[in-house]
């Protein structure tokens, strides 16, 4: 569907997307994840050809965004991260624009037009100026806006930033409906936001591709990081000698507190944590030493997001 | 092209804009009207243009300003360049936007010769050929305006750039009385203008090998007709001064001559300005 080859940006010396190549298939939501100024809002405005890259090959269903613009942006709908509306106009008549530019005439932009309107939610207020609109309800218009011509693919860059919680869960509701029929981009930098509604997920660090893959995949990739925390009566030679003896820990932490009390903190690679929270009670049972607190944490992908993109700051 | 026309043209009507400028337009040609038909009782329509396009200097920026300017401020220009729209088609559909809200008030215009005959005799050809010329001037320095527009996202940073533009080009005869009319003088001006369209081609590529061969090239070229023959370049600034105003050309249509290199030449500005236009805003997606 998409094909992204070799795509490098740079703004004078600044390098803000180096060499990113990616494929995208129909049909499915997208995450585009990274911390701000990773280059997600540049990758995107490259893609649908708002920006010209200063290297590398964009292609839309076969056809170069650059050498074939007009094919290639019928198939896309964007909404740029500041939806751009005309403040001063309804957004019936900027609906009606935007349409028209996208080579609809008639009865089949009238159709559209009421079919978006409904989809995201904007009749009730398609006759009052743009600038009187709520924030959300601006969004749903530039999202109305992305959607005419019914395009395949259809690109939003945060579509959530700057919503209150109830406005977040009606877009991210309309989004997952939206993926149903059209393949959705969308950038982020929210975690859970991803986690919630992409089925796959690219995270991006410093202009560099760091990871694609499903979210449950991810988390997999960050085995070790099922961790278990606990807080023990015990010195800190008796801790090591009582994990030493347990296989399938394989690193740990320990920090004495001045209460004479130990806070360890132990990795595994083992799926089943509870097993190994319960062979931790016993073994330190069996050296008559208390544990007072213990708990467990699974991998998320908030682990496996600062793991990578720390790691890419320390690379550099 | 035809859905950024309509879309511009909604905008002018509903916002003040068209009618702030042809009010302007109106008053200006009323009062030359006053002036030179009724209270001097003079026939000839095409001297109240003559003495109506001073009046370009402050409407023409007020109509083009905001044309892309605005579209940068608001980050619009991002929804046109996704849009399936080439850039020439978003050029020329403003253009012709602004054209058309310029001819409104010219056709309100266009009934007043026709007034002033009911009353005497009015030289009805050199009136219609003089507000023929005057659309093109006109037409030509909106050309200029859309390009000043497109260098900036703040409108008032663009009618302050147009404003003196075309202020200049009003004075450029009355200047080039006092300007060096020495073969160096003139050399030392081409210099200089070559120097500037450098800088603009650096500005619009963004490629310094390229401005700096260009501007070498022409150089070069300057001093080598200077060193074979400098007689040539004799006279040559205050001469070009005149024949780049686009002022001086319309007083050869009110003095009843129908010149129609003036015409091409208004023609020549505007593709020249538009394709500029085009270029900037080509340009913006390469930064």
């Amino acid at each position: 569907m998409i094909t992204v080859e070799h795509l490098t940006k740079c703004y004078g010396d600044f390098t803000a997307v180096s060499d990113l190549s990616f494929e995208i298939e129909e049909g499915h939501v997208y995450g585009f994840l990274g911390p701000n100024g990773a280059g997600k809002s540049t990758t995107m405005n490259i893609m649908t050809g708002c920006l010209s890259p200063t290297k590398g090959r964009i292609r839309i269903n076969g056809h170069d965004i650059f050498e074939e613009p007009e094919q290639a942006k019928r198939m896309m709908g964007y909404l740029p991260e500041q939806p751009p509306l005309y403040m001063n106009e309804t957004p019936a008549e900027y609906l009606r624009f935007v349409g028209e530019a996208k080579g609809l005439k008639g009865c089949e932009l009238q159709r559209q037009i009421e079919e978006v309107s409904g989809q995201t939610k904007i009749e009730q207020v398609k006759d009052r100026l743009i600038s009187a609109l709520s924030k959300g309800y601006r969004q749903r218009v530039g999202i109305a806006q992305a959607l005419l011509g019914n395009p395949k693919v259809i690109i939003l860059d945060e579509p959530t930033v700057g919503l209150d919680p109830i406005q977040i869960i009606e877009i991210r509701d309309m989004i997952k409906q939206l993926g149903e029929n059209h393949t959705v981009i969308l950038s982020s930098h929210i975690l859970s936001e991803v986690q919630a509604i992409c089925e796959k997920v690219l995270i991006i660090s410093q202009g560099k591709l760091v990871a694609f893959d499903r979210p449950e995949n991810l988390e997999k990739l960050l085995l070790a990081s099922n961790g278990i925390s606990f807080t023990a009566e015990a010195s800190r030679e008796e801790i090591t000698k009582v994990l030493g003896g347990i296989d399938r820990i394989t690193q740990w932490e320990i920090e004495m507190r001045e209460d004479e009390l130990a806070m360890i903190s132990v990795k595994t690679e083992s799926e089943d944590v509870k097993d190994i929270c319960r062979e931790l009670f016993f073994a330190f049972a069996d050296e008559k030493k208390a544990i007072l607190e213990m708990s467990s944490k699974k991998a998320n992908l908030e682990d496996v997001f600062i793991e990578l993109t720390e790691g890419g700051v320390s690379e550099e | 092209m035809i859905a950024v026309l309509k879309h511009e043209l909604s905008g002018y009507f509903h916002s003040l804009t068209a009618y702030i400028f042809s009010a302007f337009l109106l008053a200006f040609v009323g009062i030359g009207a006053l002036i030179y038909n009724i209270q001097s009782a003079v026939a000839n329509f095409e001297y109240v243009l003559g003495y109506v396009c001073l009046g370009f200097v402050v409407i023409i920026p007020i109509l083009t300003m905001r044309v892309i300017a605005e579209e940068r401020k608001q980050k619009t220009d991002q929804l046109l360049y996704s849009l399936p729209l080439r850039t020439s088609q978003i050029v020329t559909g403003k253009y012709f936007a602004l054209l058309a809200v310029f001819l409104v008030p010219l056709c309100i215009v266009a009934v007043y010769p026709l007034i002033f005959a009911q009353f005497g005799e009015v030289y009805l050809l050199t009136s219609y050929g003089s507000l023929f010329a005057f659309f093109m001037m006109g037409a030509a320095m909106i050309a200029a305006g859309i390009f000043i527009s497109s260098l900036t996202e703040n409108q008032g940073f663009a009618a302050g750039i147009a404003i003196p533009v075309i202020l200049l080009n009003y004075y450029s005869v009355t200047l080039a009385e006092y300007v060096s009319s020495t073969a160096f003088g003139s050399v030392a001006a081409i210099l200089v203008i070559v120097l500037l369209l450098g800088f603009i081609i650096r500005y619009l590529t963004q490629n310094q090998n390229l401005a700096n061969g260009i501007s070498i090239l022409l150089m070069l070229a300057v001093a080598g007709i200077f060193s074979v023959d400098s007689s040539q370049f004799e006279g040559l600034l205050p001469d070009m001064m005149k024949k780049l105003s686009l002022f001086e050309k319309f007083y050869t249509f009110v003095n009843g001559v129908f010149d129609l290199t003036a015409i091409i030449y208004y023609i020549t500005v505007i593709i020249f300005f538009l394709f500029l236009s085009v270029q900037s805003l080509e340009k913006r997606r390469y930064n």
